[in-house]
């Protein structure tokens, strides 16, 4: 089981209860899909996504930023149990959406950036390891049901 | 990975141009928030006898690997070439493993996000993804 410090549960309840899903889902997902083309090849069926400008103006792609984001909310309800939280979520992306896992890390540093900047300097080293910390624990649970 | 394209180098320079003032704090910020998320990097620094992250090595070691970043910019055509003696050092001298640095250049990108919010947009996130990634596998060419 992961153990969290004080510090990190606060920082992540402090930046989640903070955060805009529906300005920081679409600005993360829409920065990954251009900043890491190839994981365009799981969203065929999203319409425009020719250019950085198309990618940042398309609705599907910000309507499912926000649910990514609201996913997310799941786990940072329930630290404790991130690996149960997500195992449906996991065997959805192997079985039916055949994700390669290594994209999710792809997801987390864009979703790092965003809120980085967002944040700006109260994005300390601190904060931004707890951050990650937790964005990892995330990635390890949705990759857990692959075989 | 790839190769640089003139847009990238263009996107790079031009980036470079606005933010290379900022160059000092930029890298202590970076190599402070390396050292902090990523405890396994310090052990290439048991020589500092202060490891944190206000440290006068770690300001140093910042303004050194910020300065070999605005290097790299100029020498953007052929890094390859241009970062040779950088390429002996890391590789016969300092023998960092490069997989670090990709832990630098992901902080160091963290960094100029929080410190240029509306200029670090997506097209330059990816254009100083490649480059950085560019000057990694450079710096990385003389390792074996």
């Amino acid at each position: 089981m992961v153990e969290w410090t004080d510090f990190e549960r606060a920082t992540i309840q402090d930046i989640f209860s903070k955060m805009d899903y529906e300005v920081v889902g679409p600005a993360a997902l829409s920065r990954c899909l251009i900043v890491y083309p190839w994981t365009q090849r799981y969203f065929g069926n999203f319409g425009n996504l020719y250019n950085a400008a198309a990618i940042m103006g398309n609705p599907m792609v910000a309507k499912h930023g926000t649910t990514i984001l609201n996913s997310l909310e799941r786990g940072v309800k329930n630290m404790d149990n991130i690996k149960e939280t997500y195992a449906e979520l996991s065997k959805l992306h192997s079985e039916k959406l055949r994700v390669d896992p290594d994209n999710f890390k792809l997801l987390s540093d864009c979703l790092t950036i965003v809120v980085a900047a967002q944040l700006g300097k109260a994005f300390t080293g601190e904060v931004q390891a707890a951050f990650q910390k937790f964005m990892a624990v995330v990635v390890s649970s949705l990759g857990r049901q692959y075989y | 990975m790839t190769t640089l394209s003139a847009k990238d180098k263009e996107v790079v320079k031009a980036f470079w141009a606005k933010v290379s003032g900022k160059g000092e704090q930029i890298g202590t910020d970076a190599v402070a928030r390396m050292l902090t998320v990523y405890p396994q990097t310090k052990t290439y620094f048991s020589h500092w006898k202060d490891q944190s992250p206000s440290s006068p090595s770690v300001r140093k070691h910042g303004i050194t690997v910020m300065a070999g970043v605005g290097d790299a910019v100029t020498k953007i055509d052929d890094l390859k070439g241009g970062l040779l003696s950088l390429s002996e050092l890391h590789a016969f001298t300092l023998r960092v493993d490069p997989a670090n640095f990709k832990i630098l250049s992901h902080n160091i990108m963290v960094v100029m996000a929080i410190m240029f919010p509306k200029d670090f947009t997506p097209e330059v996130h990816v254009a100083m993804d490649k480059f950085l990634a560019a000057v990694s596998l450079a710096l990385a060419e003389k390792y074996r």
